[in-house]
């Protein structure tokens, strides 16, 4: 079961670089993606907008394994910035998990 | 087992906040390429290298010691090391790069530090003090080690009175050009690529013939982040060869994979090779590259297949004496700055 953390939605709402809300979740970013990765950006946004932490946190090595290539953010027709997104997770998990 | 990202992270950006380097390298082979150059110290305009070229015979010899620890059981013992490396420089005994390694990236800056002195731009450097720009920092997202970092370069900068940089891969460009300014208000320095100074010297015409085809391999941050896209394709055909295009290209390009070679080795092999099938798609067996991860990676990928090269290696060939010091003929050429 996935629980909400309102703590990590709190911390999702407050950041200037986080921007998902405009997603249609319409897949271009995955069928673009040089790494194939199915979650990424899409379902993985969906979970942060949700505030589902626990699920942003058991995909941290994909989070990592991201290019930050910008394949997804060129074919984007919604503007989402995804790599920005992808570095505010990284800089989240880094706090978090990695007490960087 | 995978490499563990915590401590391999940990282990970098440990480097980064004690030895100003994600990898510590030596400042006396930093600085080598600009043996009998000439180039003055400091100045208004200088040429910024960030150390990307000289850091990669470092990470290839990281990542060649990381791949064989991948799926092993030697994997967890990274955590270990990182603790260790806090106290004496771990890094530096496990990642020993080879001679080789530094003399190749060490002569390709040679080659852009003489085209641009071919071209008649006067630039200085800050030789052993120059630093890292702090790239990999930022995409891990660590941000308060980076802004810390990117606070010391600024310094740096200031206390030269430097007031533009020409860089010379795109890691180090996009940050002093677009993620300096967010982070440091009053950073206001002008910063260009190498590739985008040469682009707008018609003056610098080639002295040597060159032809045939070179497929180009555009860099995802030149293109996608700082749109350097043209000035090289302009370059090469001022040199005299016909650019051929793979099937992802410009702002559409490919990545090498490189980005993700120090956590995960085999997944950016992996994406190396799919790069490689595009370029042997295309007529031409020699790829021109912009940025050293590229071309490293890229080299990896190919196994000797196709001659994969920086793009400066290919420029040189037209535009510089052989050998010499690349010094233009004429002194009227000599204009100042950017
Ligand atoms: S391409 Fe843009 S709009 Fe479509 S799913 Fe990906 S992030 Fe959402
Ligand atoms: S930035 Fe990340 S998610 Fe987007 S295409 Fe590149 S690897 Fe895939």
């Amino acid at each position: 079961m996935a629980l909400v953390n309102p703590s990590f939605l709190q911390e999702v709402k407050a950041s200037k670089e986080f921007n998902a809300t405009a997603c249609m979740n319409c897949g271009v970013c995955s069928a673009v993606c040089p790494l194939e990765i199915d979650l990424l950006p899409r379902k993985l946004f969906r979970y942060v907008l949700l505030g589902l932490e626990d699920k942003v946190l058991e995909n941290t090595p994909v989070i990592y394994q991201c290019l930050l290539c910008k394949m997804c953010e060129a074919n984007c027709t919604a503007d989402v910035n995804i790599a920005e997104n992808i570095r505010f997770l990284r800089s989240y998990i880094g706090r978090k998990l990695y007490k960087l | 087992m995978p490499l563990p990202t915590g401590p391999v992270i940990g282990i970098m950006l440990d480097n980064l906040r004690k030895r100003d380097s994600v990898f510590p390298i030596s400042r006396r082979k930093a600085v080598k390429w600009a043996k009998d150059l000439a180039i003055p110290v400091g100045g208004e305009t200088v040429l910024y290298t960030g150390s990307m070229y000289q850091l990669l015979p470092y990470m290839i010899a990281a990542v060649n010691r990381m791949g064989k620890l991948e799926n092993t059981f030697l994997a967890k013992m990274v955590g270990m090391g990182r603790f260790f490396n806090r106290m004496i420089n771990v890094s530096n005994i496990m990642f020993r790069p080879r001679g080789s390694d530094h003399k190749r990236f060490g002569s390709i800056i040679r080659d852009i530090a003489r085209l641009l002195q071919q071209a008649g731009v006067k630039f200085g450097y800050l030789y052993k003090e120059e630093l890292y720009a702090g790239a990999l920092a930022y995409d891990l997202g660590a941000d308060d080690t980076f802004i810390a970092h990117a606070r010391r370069v600024h310094s740096l900068l200031k206390k030269h009175g430097v007031r533009s940089l020409i860089t010379i891969d795109p890691h180090t460009t996009n940050m002093l050009r677009s993620v300096y300014p967010t982070v440091l208000p009053d950073f206001d320095l002008e910063v260009k690529s190498y590739i985008e100074v040469l682009a707008a010297r018609e003056n610098l015409r080639p002295r040597n013939k060159v032809e045939g085809p070179i497929v180009i391999h555009d860099s995802c941050v030149y293109a996608r982040y700082e749109e350097v896209i043209e000035e090289p394709r302009r370059l090469l055909e001022r040199a005299g060869y016909t650019v051929v295009e793979p099937r992802d290209n410009r702002k559409l390009t490919h990545c090498c994979g490189g980005p993700i070679e120090s956590l995960f080795p085999s997944m950016a092999h992996q994406i190396g090779v799919k790069r490689v099938e595009q370029f042997k798609k295309v007529n031409g067996n020699r790829v021109a590259t912009m940025c050293p991860i590229c071309m490293a990676t890229l080299q990896q990928a190919t196994g000797g297949a196709l001659e994969i090269n920086d793009i400066s290696s290919y420029l040189a060939r037209a535009f510089c004496e052989p050998g010499g010091n690349g010094k233009p003929a004429s002194a009227k050429d000599n204009r100042s700055g950017l």
